[in-house]
C-alpha cells in the first residue's frame, strides 16, 4: 500500500513549487526534488510512486506553471484528490495525464494513513475503507487513458470536443506525429 | 437565446453557436508565451508534437520578461532559445528583456484585439478583457498545441455579471474594487467562470487591466469589459460584439463605488483583505510598485502625487519597476519618475521584477513588502517566512512614506 499525503486548503502553486525552483531557474532534472519544497519539506525526499495527495478546497490555485503539476507527476503521485480545483491547475494535470477526482476527504482520511488508488471503478481503500470517488467526466478520462492531451490528439487527430475528421464542422488540427 | 460576451466571442472563433457548458475547438488569434516557460513550449513543440514550423508565426508572440534581464547562465540560456526560436519561426512579435511585461505589451503594442481570443502561458492572460478579448491563462502544452495547430478547445464558461453603480473617489483604485470583490466572493469564488464588469465606463484602459488582470486570483477563466467608446478609440469593435439584453447570467453582483476604499491583501491569501486603518503598526522593509495589475504609467502618476516634495521613511526600499518600456519613457518624459527617484525609490528594468521572487528585489527571512502586484502566496518573493501584502499604488506610496502600512487619506 502506499501512503497519503494531506493538505490543508488554497494550496497554491507557489506552495507546490516556488518559482525561484522553476526548471528555468534550476533544470528540469531536479524539479521533482522541489515539489513542496517549503510547505512541506519532507514530501519529496520520503514521497513514493502511487502514493496519493488528499487536500481541501481550490487545490493549484495561482500560477499557470505547468511545471508544478509536473514535479507532483515526476514524484509518481498516483492521484490528487480535492473538493475544488484551480482552473489552470486542474487542465494542466487532465493535460499531462494525471488522475484528478473532486471530492472532499480531508476529515475522512490521514495524513501518513495507508491507502490505495484504485481507477476502475475510481476508488480509495486504506485499510478499513473504500471512499468511492466520483467519475471524471468522459472527455477528462479519455485524455488520461492516452496518458495526457498529446497522445490524445496525436491519435485521434482532434481536440476534445472537436468532431471527429470527416464531418462537416471543423477540421483536425494540423499536428505532425 | 441571447449569449454573454464570452460565448459571442467563442462561438465566432468556433464558427457554430456555443452556449455555456459545452466544449468548443476555437481558433486562438493570439497565443503568446514567455522567457520561464517558452523552453519547454519550444520542447514540447519539438520532442512531443514534432513540429518544426509553427503554421501561424504571426499569431504568435513571445516576450522576456519574468527575468529580465537574464539573472543566472541557465536563465540566459533559456533566453538564448526563445530569441533563437522567434527568430527561425518568423515570429516578428518578439519583445526582448526591457520591453516590458507581457500583459503590458499585448494591449499597447495591439497584438489583441477586441472580439478575439488571446491565450498565454500566465495566469494574468485575462487581462486583455479589458480591451473585451477573451484572454485566458494556459499551461505549457495547452500553449505548445494553440503554437502548433493556431486552435485550443476551451469549455465554454458560465457568466457571472457584476454592476457597478456610483463614482470611484480620487484615493482609492481599480486595485480596491477588486480587492474588495476579492473579500466577498473569495479565492475560488469565480472558479471556471467568466466575469463581465458593467458601468465600468468612467474607468481608464489602465484601471480596466487592472480589473481584469486579478480576475484569475477568483479563479475566472475570463474577465470582460464590455466594449464602449474607450475600446472604440483603441480598435475597432466587431459590429456582432454587444451586450444583449435578457441573459442569462449564471450569478449579478452590484457593486457601489462609491464605497469603495483603500483596502490591502494580507498574507497568505489574496482574498484576506482589510482596510489599512485596521492594521496596526505593520512595519515594511520593502515597497514595491510595479508589476502586471499596477506598473503603468497611471498608477506610477498616482503614487509621485503623494510622494511629491516628500521623501520614503528612513529604512524602507522602494522599488519601481515601469510596467512596459514605453512606461517608462512617458514616466522620464512627464517628470513622474524624476519625482520618485527624489523621494528615495529606486529603479528597476521593465518586466516582471521581484513579483515572482526571482531577482531584482527577492525577500531575506522575515522580511514584509507592499506589493501594487498581485499575490502574496507564502514564499512568492523569496523567503518562506518573508510576508507581502498587497494594495494600490498610493497605499503604496503612504506605506512607503510612513515605513508602516498606512492609508493614504492619512497623508496631509
Amino acid at each position: 500500500m502506499n501512503r497519503i499525503w494531506l493538505f490543508g486548503s488554497a494550496i497554491d502553486t507557489d506552495q507546490i513549487i516556488p518559482g525561484r525552483y522553476s526548471p528555468y531557474m534550476t533544470s528540469e532534472d531536479e524539479l521533482a526534488r522541489y515539489a513542496f519544497i517549503e510547505r512541506r519539506p519532507d514530501f519529496a525526499p520520503n514521497v513514493r510512486p502511487g502514493d496519493i495527495i488528499v487536500a481541501g478546497k481550490n487545490f493549484g490555485c495561482g500560477s499557470s506553471r505547468e511545471y508544478a503539476p509536473r514535479a507532483l507527476q515526476k514524484c509518481g503521485i498516483a492521484a490528487i484528490i480535492a473538493p475544488s480545483f484551480a482552473r489552470i491547475f486542474f487542465r494542466n494535470a487532465i493535460n499531462l495525464g494525471i488522475p484528478l477526482f473532486e471530492a472532499d476527504l480531508t476529515e475522512l482520511v490521514a495524513d501518513g494513513e495507508r491507502a490505495t488508488l484504485h481507477l476502475e471503478p475510481p476508488r480509495l481503500t486504506t485499510a478499513q475503507t473504500a471512499y468511492p470517488l466520483p467519475r471524471p467526466p468522459a472527455f477528462v478520462e479519455e485524455i488520461r487513458a492516452e496518458g495526457g492531451i498529446v497522445a490524445y490528439v496525436q491519435r485521434y487527430r482532434r481536440f476534445p470536443g472537436e468532431r471527429p475528421a470527416g464531418t462537416a464542422v471543423p477540421s483536425a488540427p494540423v499536428v505532425q506525429s | 437565446m441571447t449569449q454573454t460576451l464570452s460565448e459571442q466571442i467563442l462561438s465566432q472563433a468556433a464558427g457554430r453557436r456555443v452556449k455555456a457548458g459545452e466544449l468548443a475547438v476555437v481558433t486562438v488569434h493570439r497565443a503568446m508565451t514567455v522567457d520561464s516557460i517558452a523552453p519547454e513550449v519550444i520542447d514540447v513543440l519539438h520532442d512531443q508534437l514534432h513540429v518544426d514550423q509553427v503554421p501561424h508565426p504571426d499569431r504568435c508572440a513571445i516576450f522576456i520578461d519574468h527575468v529580465a534581464p537574464a539573472a543566472n547562465v541557465a536563465t540566459a540560456e533559456g533566453q538564448l532559445r526563445a530569441r533563437r526560436f522567434a527568430q527561425t519561426q518568423g515570429i516578428e512579435a518578439f519583445y526582448d528583456a526591457g520591453a516590458g511585461i507581457c500583459h503590458q505589451v499585448m494591449i499597447e503594442a495591439h497584438l489583441v484585439a477586441p472580439g478575439t481570443i488571446a491565450v498565454g502561458s500566465d495566469s494574468h492572460s485575462t487581462t486583455y478583457g479589458a480591451v473585451a478579448a477573451f484572454g485566458t491563462g494556459l499551461g505549457t502544452t495547452d500553449i505548445a498545441l494553440a503554437f502548433a495547430t493556431g486552435k485550443t478547445w476551451l469549455r465554454v464558461p458560465e457568466t457571472v455579471r457584476v454592476d457597478f453603480i456610483g463614482e470611484l473617489n480620487a484615493v482609492s483604485d481599480a486595485k480596491d474594487i477588486v480587492l474588495h470583490l476579492l473579500g466577498e466572493v473569495q479565492a475560488d469564488g469565480f472558479t471556471y467562470q467568466a466575469v463581465e464588469f458593467h458601468g465600468a465606463t468612467a474607468l481608464s484602459l489602465a484601471s480596466r487591466m487592472t480589473l481584469c488582470s486579478m480576475t484569475t486570483e477568483m479563479g475566472a477563466k475570463a474577465g470582460l469589459i464590455p466594449p464602449d467608446a474607450l475600446t472604440r478609440r483603441y480598435a475597432p469593435v466587431p459590429t456582432w460584439l454587444r451586450v444583449e439584453e435578457s441573459v442569462n447570467y449564471q450569478r449579478r453582483l452590484t457593486l457601489d463605488l462609491d464605497e469603495i476604499a483603500p483596502l490591502v491583501a494580507c498574507p497568505p491569501r489574496v482574498d484576506q483583505v482589510l482596510p489599512p486603518r485596521e492594521l496596526q503598526d505593520v512595519h515594511v522593509d520593502q515597497v514595491f510598485l510595479g508589476t502586471c495589475t499596477n506598473g503603468r504609467l497611471q498608477d506610477l502618476h498616482q503614487a509621485a502625487q503623494l510622494l511629491e516634495g516628500r521623501h520614503i521613511a528612513a529604512g524602507v526600499r522602494m522599488i519601481v519597476i515601469p510596467a512596459s518600456h514605453a512606461t517608462l519613457q512617458a514616466a522620464t518624459a512627464d517628470g513622474t519618475l524624476a519625482t520618485l527617484l527624489a523621494a528615495g525609490a529606486t529603479l528597476g528594468p521593465p518586466g516582471c521584477g521581484p513579483c515572482i521572487g526571482r531577482h531584482l528585489g527577492v525577500l531575506g527571512s522575515g522580511e514584509v513588502c507592499f506589493s501594487t502586484g498581485n499575490r502574496n502566496f507564502a514564499g512568492r518573493m523569496g523567503a518562506p517566512d518573508a510576508q507581502i501584502y498587497l494594495g494600490s499604488p498610493q497605499t503604496a506610496a503612504a506605506t512607503a512614506l510612513r515605513g508602516v502600512i498606512t492609508d493614504p487619506r492619512d497623508i496631509a
